[in-house]
């Protein structure tokens, strides 16, 4: 018990830590690696709530995809990233403000904030104690919600494409293998053959 | 001290802060801006895990599930956004996205 505790606060607090240098570091490779690191505190606080499949998922989709993705970007992209930071400190008073009236409602909610326990009887999807996790999600993603599931399937469909057509571009100019032209290529075409006089040359 | 659903939903508000913060300070930089929405959704999972996991309900965890195929959606749209219109600008600084004002 206070094992988790103390892991809560070590997850929690090196979340909050990263996520704050996420969007104060000045290189964007930093903040990308710390984003890294956000997400797997993040990945370890959903551990403790019991969630392993979304924690395994978080780290394999975010660390392993998304934030790859980031990483190619930002070192593809040849831009001055010092130009991109000097509006920083003018907007620093204005970002302050939003996020503190931000955080000031989020707790006041948080804080006042009570369940009617009637309400929370009827559950959807009870969490059953005998399975682990992942065969728990798996029995209600597959049977009570596999259009939920299609749809994501299909979301994925449409950013795949999506991401496909906005960066392909057929280059003029480039010389590059046919293979029509080579498989349809025989004999005929390949070998011509002459009857060369002797001494005489062609 | 027991950690109660309380201290996951703080985590989460102040996470969330930190997105909404981190898009105003980097107005300039795009990607910042696309990593600030991870964390904003970041924050939402939180919520909705803990949530989850208090009111002992799986149905959570699946929209957590469909929120970070989302999320993962968004971003590899973003940034082949972001590409092409380095490709054809340049430039990658939001202020210079002006293309479709009329």
């Amino acid at each position: 018990m206070v094992a988790t505790v103390f892991l809560f606060y070590v997850f929690s607090f090196v979340a909050i830590a990263s996520a704050f240098m996420v969007i104060a570091a000045r290189n964007p490779v930093h903040s990308v690696l710390f984003l890294i690191l956000a997400f797997v505190n993040a990945a370890g606080l959903f551990m403790l709530l019991g969630a392993e499949f979304l924690a395994m998922i978080l780290v394999v989709v975010y660390v392993g995809a998304v934030a790859v993705l980031f990483l190619f970007v930002v070192m593809m992209l040849d831009v001055d990233f010092t130009v991109l930071k000097q509006g920083f400190l003018q907007y620093l008073p204005l970002g302050a403000t939003v996020g503190a009236i931000v955080l000031i409602e989020l707790i006041l909610v948080v804080g006042g904030w009570t369940i009617e326990p009637a309400t929370v009887t009827p559950r959807a999807a009870p969490i059953a104690s005998n399975i682990t996790n992942t065969a728990a999600l798996g029995r209600i993603l597959y049977t009570q919600y596999v259009y939920f599931f299609q749809a994501a399937g299909f979301i994925l469909l449409t950013a795949m494409i999506g991401s496909i057509v906005l960066t392909l571009r057929s280059r003029r100019g480039v010389k590059r293998q046919s293979i029509d032209a080579q498989n349809l290529r025989d004999r005929k075409v390949a070998v011509q053959l002459r009857k060369v006089p002797s001494r005489a040359g062609l | 001290m027991a950690v109660g659903l309380t201290h996951y939903l703080i985590v989460a508000a102040i996470l969330f802060t930190l997105g909404v913060a981190g898009i105003i300070l980097n107005r300039k930089n795009i990607i910042v801006i696309l990593m600030s929405v991870e964390l904003i959704l970041l924050a939402v999972n939180v919520n909705l895990v803990a949530f989850s996991a208090f009111l002992g309900d799986l149905t959570g965890q699946v929209f957590a599930l469909l929120v970070l195929t989302v999320a993962a959606a968004e971003s590899a749209i973003g940034l082949a956004i972001l590409v092409v219109f380095y490709r054809n600008k340049g430039t990658i600084s939001v202020e210079d996205i002006n293309m479709m004002k009329g």
